[in-house]
């Protein structure tokens, strides 16, 4: 079975005022079905950028990317959102709520957007929010959920559409540790049962830890790609959480 | 359907949010319709008035009226000749193929009893086609007849203002009345006609047989006893108008023995060039006030291209955070621009009821006759969609093509 993700000499180049910037200068990696990555890196280093790519939010200067077999990297703005709906869930560092809505609206975002009519929505809304233990918080704005809620909301909404991969942006940069670690626990349950691929940027070591796979990143290229044999469990408040051991 | 509908909801949240910031764009858009509504008002109101006395009058007439005549050097006003007369009228009527008829008329005034009452109006002596002619109906009793003409009977129709103030109202039916002291028996009463364009009552007026009236009430011309004051024709159509005036020209001058060059001894008008002048006044101050009152609608549409563009920077993250979970160009497009027609068009709605009260205020205050069509209605509705959809265009397609990532980013 191929890689769900496929990258080949990606590579990306953009003007800033007169300066061009590399960014990406030809990465290639291969992201399994069911894996969890994490992507280190300094500020700069390119790894949003990357994330930018594989979320096709962006069009790469050259290189291909095959997403789920679909050459992704030739595609017009709407095929693009076409793909961003269907495959891809993304979670932001913000979170990115639209504060006018309730948290069910909020889950049902993407819904809005998909081609064809989703019958029972709001049954499908309220499961996943259920999903991310916040049953009963429908009708809650995100002004009056704290932060790790508000989280676990946008993650709610990034998996409506049931897509293939989860793409986080420093999922857990807003939060305390004790929310950042429930996040956490969120990603790995959603990546052993229910077998979904999710792609994360940080830069912290101790969230990297609940990953299975660290790729880290300087200067738009990879230096190192390694596989955890142990990823961090998640344990209960005030236990503090076991290092994680690294096979190099 | 699907989209448009949630378009839709998401126009009214994102309009509600900003309350008194909708409320005032849409208020350039209110007076924008209030005032086309209501200068449109005015005007089809102005033009239907002319229509109206045109009606009353009847249509398609021709007024032929005796020369100036001249006596020692001095010459009189038009219509002080005696060179028209009945047998002109018969002829008009059998010769031109384009006059439907011809209606010869006398014209006096006399003072009227009835009991004690008494009234000074005028007296007509017609023929019954002059009814048909004036578009006259009698609301009660009978015309009098050709019989009545050719017996000189003495009979009276009379209008409404004569009833009013003789009858008391009582039935005037078959009562005697005495004009000049001779006794008219009133058979009919004339439906009510209001006034004319020159501000007259049409409704004071009797009208008697052309022959009773010369004989008993005005008096027979000594130097023609045909005479009559003015013929008064109805052309086949308006299109023949034209025609007909031609063709009673070359008859009256062939019957009056004029040679060439030698002046008219009677003229020749018709009230269709009249009013056609008039209503035409009328309708192009119409326009030009809509034009005026459009050009609000315009500083209007400005108004709200102006919030848009405000509101697609405000939302620049959303819209972001729109495309990255699938919204496509035309999901943002289509958003954005119900929004401002949303706005124009609620805009315009409450610009229709300002403009129907503001038309109805001018014709109480000013007295001028308004008059709001659908037409004009309609017209509003359109134009400010219109001009929701043409100035929220430009704004919503710059939301719909923001890179994604920026307006991610984006503060």
């Amino acid at each position: 079975m191929p890689p769900l993700i496929d990258v080949r000499n990606l590579k990306k180049t953009y003007l800033l005022g007169d300066i061009v910037v590399n960014a990406l200068q030809g990465v290639t990696i291969a992201i399994e079905r069911g894996t969890f990555v994490a992507i280190m890196g300094e500020s700069g280093s390119g790894k949003s950028t990357l994330l930018n790519l594989l979320g096709c939010l962006d069009r790469p200067t050259s290189g291909r990317y095959l997403l789920d077999s679909i050459p992704v990297e030739t595609m017009d703005r709407d095929q693009l959102a076409e793909i961003r709906n269907q495959k891809i869930g993304f979670i932001f560092q913000n979170f990115n709520l639209l504060p006018r809505m309730d948290a069910l609206e909020n889950v049902e975002l993407p819904l809005l957007y998909k081609d064809s009519e989703t019958p029972n929505g709001d049954a499908l809304g309220q499961r996943a929010l259920a999903d991310v233990g916040l049953a009963g918080r429908e009708l809650n704005f995100p002004a009056q959920l704290s932060g790790g809620q508000q989280q676990r909301v946008a993650i709610a909404r990034s998996l409506i559409n049931k897509p293939e991969i989860l793409l986080a942006d420093e999922p857990t940069g807003a939060l305390d540790s004790h929310n950042g670690a429930e996040i956490m626990n969120i990603f790995q349950r959603l990546n052993r049962t229910q077998g979904i691929t999710i792609v994360m940027v940080t830069h912290s070591d101790e969230i990297a830890a609940y990953a299975n796979r660290i790729i880290g990143f300087r200067d738009g290229l990879i230096v190192s790609d390694t596989k955890v044999t142990k990823p961090t469990a998640f344990v209960e408040a005030g236990v503090a959480p076991a290092a994680a051991a690294v096979s190099p | 359907m699907k989209h448009l509908i949630s378009s839709m909801r998401i126009a009214f949240r994102a309009l509600k949010m900003n309350k008194l910031r909708s409320a005032l764009t849409m208020l350039g858009i209110v007076i924008g319709v209030a005032s086309v509504i209501a200068t449109v008002a005015i005007g089809s109101g102005a033009t239907q008035r002319i229509q109206q006395q045109i009606a009353s009058i009847g249509s398609n007439i021709i007024i032929v009226t005796p020369g100036s005549m001249s006596s020692s050097g001095v010459r009189l006003g038009t219509g002080n000749a005696v060179t028209l007369s009945e047998a002109d009228a018969r002829e008009l009527e059998a010769q031109c193929p384009d006059v439907e008829l011809a209606a010869p008329l006398v014209r006096g005034g006399a003072q009227v009893v009835y009991a004690n009452n008494n009234w000074a109006t005028s007296i007509y002596g017609i023929t019954p086609e002059y009814l048909t002619i004036r578009d006259l109906s009698v609301a009660d009793g009978a015309e009098f007849t050709q019989q009545d003409v050719d017996g000189a009977t003495k009979v009276a129709v009379l209008g409404q203002t004569p009833v009013d103030n003789l009858f008391d109202g009582a039935d005037p039916i078959g009562q005697a009345i005495r004009i000049k002291n001779v006794p008219f028996t009133v058979v009919g009463v004339l439906a009510r006609k209001g006034q004319s364009s020159q501000g007259q009552d049409q409704d004071d007026v009797i009208l008697l047989p052309i022959s009773t009236a010369k004989r008993k009430v005005i008096g027979v011309k000594q130097a023609n006893a045909d005479a009559v004051d003015s013929i008064m024709m109805q052309a086949k159509s308006g299109a023949q108008i034209p025609a007909a005036q031609d063709e009673a020209g070359a008859l009256l001058r062939q019957r009056h023995h004029l040679q060439a060059g030698e002046a008219d001894d009677f003229s020749i008008r018709n009230l269709e060039e009249l009013f056609a002048a008039q209503e035409a006044s009328s309708s192009i101050m119409a326009i030009m006030l809509a034009a005026v009152a459009s050009v609000s609608l315009v500083v209007g549409g400005i108004g709200i291209m102006n919030i848009m563009l405000i509101s697609v920077r405000e939302r620049t993250r959303e819209i972001g955070l729109r495309q990255a979970l699938g919204a496509k160009t035309r999901d943002i497009l289509t958003q954005f621009l119900v929004e401002a027609v949303t706005l124009s068009i609620a805009g315009g709605f409450i610009g229709i009821v300002f403009g129907i009260g503001a038309s109805l205020l001018i014709s109480q205050l000013a007295g001028w006759a308004t008059s709001v069509g659908p037409g004009a209605v309609l017209l509003a509705v359109f134009f400010s969609a219109l001009v929701g959809i043409g100035f929220g265009y430009y704004p919503a397609r710059k939301a719909a093509f923001l890179d994604p990532i920026e307006a991610l980013r984006s503060e």
